[in-house]
This record gives C-alpha cells, sequence and structure tokens, in this order.
C-alpha cells in the first residue's frame, strides 16, 4: 500500500491543532524528545516499511525546498 | 597484561625444523594448500580439508596461543561445525551454555529473550569459552591428523602470485625459505599481512568509541545469561555487558569515551574501581585486561589469484552480536568443501568465486547489523541520542519499544542468494528454503538409538546428501550422493514430528543439503533429473 497523501481526517484542524497543542508549554529540547517518540510510535502503527521510507522521502523532499527557497530569499 | 594461567591447556608449542626448509634453488617443495594463521578460522579448516582427505600445511608466525580471552561466545552454528570436526563435544563440556539475555536501562529491566526458546536441538543457541581454549582443542585434534603439517614460528614475509600456484617467502628462527602452493588461504587475522602484501584495500567505518574489556575472576551468583546494561547506575551515562566463562571468569565490557587515555583506562589500578563500582565488591582477580576501538570493514573481494582471505582479515565487525569468530568459522565452512572438489577435479575452480559470492553477502549482513548496535550504543548525533532515549523510554511500557532497543543482535547462520541454489518449483509453508542452512531435529534410529539430524548428516559423511521423507516407494536420485531417509522400513523415525514440521515436509519430498549443511535445493516431488540438475548446479558445473 503506498503512501497515503489524502486528507484521512475528517476534521483535520482538530489532528493538527492535538498536536500543536502537545508542544504548548515544552522547551525546545522537550519538543525535540516528543516528536522523536511520537514519530517512533507513529512509525510502529503504521508497520509497514515502503510506506514508511515513503513518508521519510516526502519529509526530505520537503525540507529541501524550504532550504532552496530560503536561498533566493 | 598476561592471562593468570589458571587454565589447564597446552598453550606453548615448539618451533621444529621442516625438511622443506632444505630445498634451495629455483624449485621450493609444493604444496596443495597453505594456510596461514593458526587461529580458530585456520584451525578448524585445517581440520576439514584434512578430514576430506586433503594434506594441508598450516603456518603460524608464533609459537604459542594468543593471550586472553578474546572471542568467548560461540554459536550454535558453530558448535555444529565442530561437532563434524570432532571437537564440539569437547568445546560445549567446558564452556558454559546459555540462550538468555537481559536488557536493563538504569536499574530497571526492559526486557529479557530466549535465543533458542524451542526444544530439539543437539545444540545450545551459545556456548562461552576462551578462545585459547578453543585453539588448544583444535590442536590437539590437529594432532591427531596426519595429513596436518602444523608449522609454529614460521612466518609469511613475502608472496608472489603465478599463474597456477603462488610462492611464498616464510621466516624461520633457522632463516627463510619458500614454498609452492597451489592455493594459499590466509587466515591471519584482522592486521593480514598477505592482505598487505596483495595490496587490497580494507576501508570502512571506523568507530571512535573506546570499550575496556575485564575479564575477572571471582565467584558469583549471577545466572549464565547475558546482561547488557545502558545507562546503568555504576557506570553512568554509558553502556555495559556482564557475560560468564568457563573457570568463574567473567566477562566485563565498559564503554568508555572517544577521548579516555588507552594507556591510563587500561591500569589495573585504575580499572578496578570502575569493577568494584559494578559488582559492589572487590573481591576478584583480573585475568585480562584490554581497550579497544573497532572498525567495520570488509575486503573488496575474498579472492586474490590464488590467494584466498577467511575470518578476520577479510571482515572485521564490531564485537556486540558475537559475529566475530563465528563468521570466520561459517567462512571456513563454506570454503573447505568447495576448495576440496576444485583440488580434486570434480567442480570447476569457479566454483569458488561462490565463496567469494556467498560469503561477502554474509559479512556485509554482519557489517550492517553490528553497525546497527554500535550505533545505537553510542550515537552519532544529539538526534541519534534523542531518537535512542525515545526508544529506551518507550520500551518500558511498550513491546515494540522493546524490539526496537539494540543491545546486540547476536550470531544467526546467514541466509545466501547463491547461484548455487535452485528456486523452488513448488510451494512450500515453512522449512529452510534453497540458500539457507539447514535444521536441527531430533531422529531415531531403527536400533532405537536417540540422535539428532545434524548427526545423521555427519555420519553419512558431510557431503551431498538427499534428506528424503519417504512416501513409501523408492527414491530414484543420482549417483553418488548421500541419503538422509526419514521414515519408511529403514529410514529413521521422527518420533517427535518435529523433522517434518521444521522441513514443511509430506510424505515425497526431499531437501537436496550442501556438504556444508547449506540447503541447495528442495522438491515436493522429486524426480532423478530435477535433482540431478540441482546437484551440478550446486557443484558449480553449469
Amino acid at each position: 500500500m503506498p503512501l497515503s497523501t489524502s486528507s484521512n481526517f475528517a476534521r483535520p484542524d482538530d489532528a493538527f491543532r492535538a498536536i500543536v497543542e502537545a508542544h504548548r508549554g515544552l522547551t525546545e529540547e522537550q519538543s525535540a524528545d516528543f516528536d522523536a517518540a511520537l514519530v517512533l510510535i507513529l512509525a510502529n502503527h503504521i508497520g509497514d516499511i515502503d510506506v514508511l521510507r515513503e513518508a521519510i522521502g516526502l519529509a526530505r523532499r520537503r525540507m529541501i525546498d524550504g532550504q532552496q527557497q530560503q536561498q533566493q530569499q | 597484561m598476561a592471562p593468570a594461567n589458571t587454565h589447564q591447556a597446552k598453550t606453548q608449542f615448539g618451533y621444529r625444523r621442516h625438511p622443506d626448509q632444505d630445498r634451495s634453488g629455483p624449485s621450493p617443495a609444493a604444496h596443495p594448500v597453505v594456510i596461514v594463521g593458526a587461529g580458530p578460522v585456520g584451525l578448524s579448516l585445517a581440520i576439514d580439508l584434512a578430514q576430506r582427505g586433503q594434506r594441508v600445511v598450516l603456518l603460524d608466525d608464533a609459537d604459542r596461543i594468543g593471550e586472553g580471552s578474546r572471542a568467548i561466545c560461540f554459536s550454535k552454528r558453530s558448535l555444529e561445525y565442530w561437532d563434524r570436526l570432532g571437537v564440539g563435544d569437547r568445546m560445549v563440556e567446558k564452556g558454559v551454555v546459555w540462550s538468555v539475555g537481559r536488557i536493563f536501562h538504569g536499574e530497571q529491566q526492559l526486557y529479557q529473550f530466549n535465543l533458542l526458546p524451542e526444544d530439539g536441538h543437539k545444540r545450545p543457541a551459545f556456548i562461552n569459552l576462551q578462545q585459547y581454549y578453543a585453539e588448544a582443542y583444535l590442536v590437539d585434534r590437529i594432532n591427531e591428523l596426519p595429513e596436518i603439517d602444523l608449522r609454529w614460528r614460521n612466518k609469511v614475509t613475502a608472496f608472489e602470485q603465478r599463474n597456477d600456484s603462488a610462492v611464498l617467502t616464510i621466516e624461520t628462527p633457522d632463516g627463510a625459505y619458500r614454498l609452492n602452493a597451489q592455493y594459499v588461504i590466509a587466515c591471519d587475522g584482522a592486521r593480514s599481512s598477505l592482505r598487505q602484501m596483495v595490496g587490497a584495500e580494507f576501508a570502512g567505518q571506523v568507530f571512535e568509541d573506546q570499550f575496556l574489556i575485564a575479564d575477572v575472576k571471582m565467584t558469583a551468583e549471577f545466572p549464565t545469561e547475558r546482561w547488557f546494561w545502558f545507562d546503568p547506575p555504576f557506570h553512568a551515562g554509558r553502556s555495559a555487558l556482564l557475560h560468564r566463562q568457563p573457570d568463574d571468569v567473567w566477562r566485563i565490557d565498559l564503554q568508555l569515551n572517544r577521548y579516555a587515555d588507552p594507556v591510563v583506562e587500561k591500569k589495573p589500578e585504575n580499572v578496578r574501581p570502575r569493577i568494584a563500582r559494578m559488582l559492589g565488591h572487590d573481591k576478584f582477580e583480573f585475568e585480562w585486561i584490554s581497550l579497544y576501538k573497532f572498525q567495520c570493514r570488509r575486503m573488496d573481494r575474498f579472492i586474490h589469484g590464488r590467494v584466498i582471505f577467511a575470518g578476520d582479515s577479510a571482515h572485521q565487525v564490531s564485537p556486540f552480536g558475537a559475529r566475530g569468530a563465528n563468521s570466520g568459522l561459517e567462512d571456513a565452512e563454506n570454503l573447505s568443501w568447495k576448495l576440496d572438489r576444485v583440488l580434486r577435479g570434480k567442480s570447476p575452480a569457479s566454483l569458488l568465486e561462490s565463496y567469494h559470492i556467498e560469503r561477502s553477502a554474509a559479512a556485509d549482513e554482519n557489517i550492517r547489523e553490528s553497525t546497527r548496535s554500535t550505533d545505537f550504543m553510542a550515537p552519532n548525533s544529539h538526534q541519534e541520542a534523542r531518537l535512542r532515549k525515545a526508544v529506551l523510554s518507550l520500551a518500558k511500557e511498550t513491546e515494540f519499544g522493546k524490539r526496537m532497543v539494540n543491545g546486540g543482535r547476536l550470531s544467526v547462520p546467514c541466509s545466501y542468494d547463491s547461484p548455487l541454489s535452485s528456486l523452488d518449483a513448488d510451494t512450500w509453508r515453512g522449512g529452510p528454503s534453497p540458500g539457507s542452512s539447514m535444521l536441527d531435529a531430533p531422529v531415531a534410529t531403527l536400533a532405537g538409538e536417540q540422535i539428532y539430524l545434524t548427526d545423521a548428516f555427519r555420519k553419512g559423511g558431510t557431503d551431498f546428501t538427499l534428506l528424503s521423507f519417504s512416501n513409501g516407494g523408492p527414491i530414484d536420485a543420482p549417483d553418488g550422493i548421500k541419503g538422509i531417509r526419514m521414515g519408511g522400513e529403514d529410514g529413521l523415525a521422527d518420533p517427535s514430528g518435529l523433522v517434518a514440521k521444521r522441513y514443511g515436509a509430506a510424505p515425497g519430498a526431499a531437501y537436496l543439503l550442501r556438504p556444508d549443511g547449506y540447503v541447495a535445493a528442495r522438491f515436493r516431488h522429486p524426480t532423478r533429473s530435477a535433482i540431478a540438475a540441482a546437484l551440478a548446479r550446486a557443484e558449480g558445473l553449469y
């Protein structure tokens, strides 16, 4: 099964908000720790190495695009 | 430091002049096989070749077995190999048997694992045995085999490649002499001089963290298990390992930082407080102290003309996973039968290429596994440390977290994607697929003797063997192939049903095993022509 990039939540704002609120009140360091744990939990839930690799690829491309935009500014 | 000589095994040997040394001029004495290096790999390979009827010259630059326990964990696979070499019982009698490991974080146990959770195997998952015992027992076995000519204090100093042989120059206390060998097998360890002589690259990943090994002698009540700590209270922020050896000797392995001064750290007066903190007392004596760094690397090619590399000379891994000596022994068993066939002219020299293909892939797997373990123990960046911290904390309450904690993944036989394997033509559910190692199980002989399948394979002569499951009819196998028959009037009984279960075999099925116990092919409905074709492929005949 390929990585799903269509919108899967009935209420996407709730999902985004839940993650944002989980970070509220955390220091940068704590936020990074939290993200690391969350990524591992979600990766295991997906449980499909190909989907995980695709997700990693998508995230890395976003990062590279972001850097290029910054350089152009 | 020298080990306290508390063990009862002969470790000192004498140099003896050999008539080969009296030959001068342009034609040195010629031998089919010269093995360089009398460590566990070279010794085992020599025995294997000799048992196959080959004459072997085995050279070692020292005249004694090396100091220190060094490799201590020998795998089930290695024990099964040593059974075939006639030394398995002695190793297991002296060794301490274990299969359980525990992983701790701080003071808390995260989880435990059992490497052989099922019955019905002749050999345990692992034994721990000091390398000097293993080597001493192998030397004793060699002394029973007139085919092997073991020459101590024979140091190879030069090497010349010819079309169909290699010429070695060897330094001895009586001066230098030369030997001509059809094949030279370099089992001369991580700092292989032959590897340097052929000019081969040996590149890979260097790990900066340093580890301290202390083998201590003490009476202790710890169970015979492998204990591994992340961030233990007695060694904050780093990892530690505790493991039992025979003679009340305990292996302790402590991770130090990359800036630790090796000379200072190795001093017994500095090691002692570290160990005392771990044990909670200082009633112990040191057997051996060593500080090491390691690299994970392998040669691009294991075969250079007439020189074939095996063991640490060809590949190195980190010690976490018991993949060093055990993979070297797997090299030996993989190479031995192929070299024997080539020397006899029964297979073309190209069969040896499959040694490189199979064992370099195995080396890649061992390097990958041990690199992952090492990276987990010694994270390379803040983010890697953060991910590890997350895994360790998740492991306290989740099963998936426990499974991600990597305190060493222990050696199991590799499966080969090999040109010698014939792909399954039938559908199989379970059982070892072609390219995998045979599985052990209990069997009973006609006389009612309880033995194991690995015994039956060994007693059959450790050659190409058809393991067949009787359906009452005769099996139509090609000539010159050994047979192990399960069931029927004259076959072995499968009282526990484990043979049929582990091989996923219904009556009529058959497995073609290679001389190293790997599966070459398997058939639900074997025909003579299909077996013959698989055999020819596994013999390297096409």
